[in-house]
């Protein structure tokens, strides 16, 4: 099964709102993906500066690490976000690699920041606080493991380059080729996860020049299997079903947002959903919204 | 039974259930237990919400009228009940419906009236894919248009579109009649598109009757849609198809 949603909003007024909005949504679909959830924000940036998202072991102290980096660290329970001007990410990745090996960077980019972890989602989420978070666009994941282990690097949302994300549901039948065309390319994808191949593979288009949307259009062609993808990057967020639509989706879309989830169920909270066009996306068509258009 | 499922002043014989404060569970147990003679004839249900299997599996004359968005398989094997949907449904809605009337006055998601044997099953709006799977004898109405893989092995009943139909309509069909008034953007293995005849437009006539349509829409643009019969037994020369 597994839980998908998400959340673009077109007004600034609802962002101190984003995760509180989030949060309520991905308790919902707990009854989707009970074994792991997580979830990517796209919150404030600072020019200059790239965020990375930290996860280590239960106990760390991201505190006294961001004080030995000589670069904050704001703790979220098993997670911390760093931020450093872009010029000096290659030495404090390698400070960090060297002080704290066991402490993985998990997401990087400009805005974005990525949790994610083993247990019930209602619980992951109030683990990090979601509630608080803000932000302008956010996705979430519940997990029903399928085709890798229940572990936090088989949790989604996936992240393989600066400010993107992927959260799936379905499973892929050529990931493994897909996986060699990727190798070949120089793009790593670390796990054995089969939604990681499909956001590996996104970020391959777009390194390539295209726009997500484009991006999305060519994984039509290239993907093989059941999927509904949710993506996000630094100003954009997508869509896209497979041709035979396997798998649930809903939207509903306001002047203030743009909502996606598995089920409605989880989108009858939000605000103004009584005069929202609700809708289902269409298979194999390409649905992206971006805030920089 | 928890007392908030309580007749309302209005009007006697309706009750009145908020499913915000009353458990899903208890408001279907109720309409379980209803006798064939109850007097509790009207319900309307509200805050729906998106739940689950309302009003699944009634056996029962009453009317349920639903304020809003309904999530899958509600009204599933019903029974002579009419249920009222003021809202979209969600995935089988009236899956394995038997008898009664089911009527959602918005969207219906994937394989509305999947495998239904009787009744009618009317959807103001559009459904979406495999919409009559495997029916069974059901009747189905949909005023918008349906996806791909609709009436996909349909064996008895009928399925008529007011708007379009998606790819590979008719699939594996049976003996399900199809009548579609918009365009069918391909039709599936052994589905063909068949004569329309005037026993055919009675047909068809007394469908558009049934949902309240008739004399609204005109009958001359629909097409009919039925199996050519090549699949019913195995032959080699078909193995491609099956």
């Amino acid at each position: 099964m597994c839980g998908i949603v998400g959340l673009f909003l077109k007004q600034p007024k609802l962002e101190p709102e984003l995760g509180a909005m989030l949060s309520q949504m991905l308790d919902i679909m707990c009854d989707r993906g009970p074994d792991s959830a997580g979830f990517a924000v796209y919150g404030a940036g600072t020019p200059g500066f790239v965020k990375l998202t930290l996860r280590g072991p239960a106990g760390t102290d991201f505190t006294a690490l961001g004080t030995q980096l000589g670069h904050p660290v704001i703790a979220r329970g098993t997670h911390g976000v760093l931020s450093v001007p872009e010029a000096e990410e290659a030495s404090v990745r390698a400070a960090l690699a060297r002080l704290a090996p066991d402490v993985r960077v998990v997401g990087t980019g400009a805005r974005m920041e990525l949790y994610k972890e083993v247990g019930l989602p209602a619980d992951v989420a109030s683990r990090f606080k979601l509630e608080t978070m803000s932000g302008t666009h956010a996705i979430g994941h519940t997990r029903m493991a399928t085709e890798s282990a229940v572990t936090t690097d088989g949790a989604h949302p996936f992240s393989t380059g600066p400010d993107q994300c992927l959260v799936h549901n379905g499973s892929l039948s050529n990931h493994a080729g897909v996986r060699r065309l990727l190798a070949r390319e120089g793009l790593e994808v670390k796990t054995e996860n089969d939604s990681e191949v499909a956001a590996a593979y996104l970020t391959y288009r777009m390194r390539g020049g295209d726009t997500l949307g484009e991006a999305l259009e060519h994984s039509l062609g290239d993907l093989d299997g059941f999927y509904t993808f949710v993506v996000g990057t630094e100003s954009g967020f997508g869509v896209l079903r497979d041709p035979i639509a396997c798998k649930p989706a809903v939207m509903a879309e306001t002047d203030d947002y743009v909502a996606f989830a598995s089920e409605y169920r989880a989108l009858a909270g939000l605000p103004g959903i009584e005069t929202a066009r609700v809708f289902e996306p269409e298979p194999a068509k390409v649905y992206f919204w971006d805030r920089a258009a | 039974m928890n007392l908030s499922l309580k007749p309302s002043a209005s009007a006697e014989g309706e009750t009145f259930v908020d499913l915000a404060h009353t458990p899903l569970r208890e408001l279907n147990s109720a309409l379980h237990k209803l006798a064939a003679d109850t007097n509790q004839t009207l319900w309307k249900i509200a805050n729906p919400a998106g739940r689950h299997a309302i009003a699944a599996g009634l056996d029962v004359p009453v009317t349920i009228e639903i304020d809003g968005p309904v999530g899958y398989y509600c009204a599933g094997m019903n029974k002579q009940a009419s249920v009222i949907v003021h809202g979209n449904a969600g995935v089988g809605v009236a899956e394995n419906m038997m008898s009664g009337l089911i009527h959602v006055k918005g969207d219906a998601s994937q394989a509305a009236g999947a495998t239904a044997h009787g009744g009618l099953l009317v959807i103001d709006g559009n459904a979406s894919a495999r919409c009559g799977i495997s029916m069974k004898g059901i009747d189905i109405v949909v005023k918008g248009s349906i996806g791909h893989m609709s009436a996909f092995m349909a064996q008895a009943g009928t399925l008529t579109v007011l708007g379009d139909a998606g790819e590979a309509l008719g699939d594996s069909l049976y003996e399900a009649k199809l009548f579609v008034r918009g365009s069918v953007a391909s039709l599936g293995a052994d589905c063909i598109e068949k004569e329309m005849r005037e026993e055919h437009r009675a047909l068809l006539a007394s469908k558009l009757e049934a949902a309240g349509i008739l004399g609204e829409v005109d009958i001359s643009e629909f097409r009919r849609y039925g199996s050519a019969r090549t699949l019913y037994h195995f032959h080699v020369d078909n193995v491609s198809s099956y």
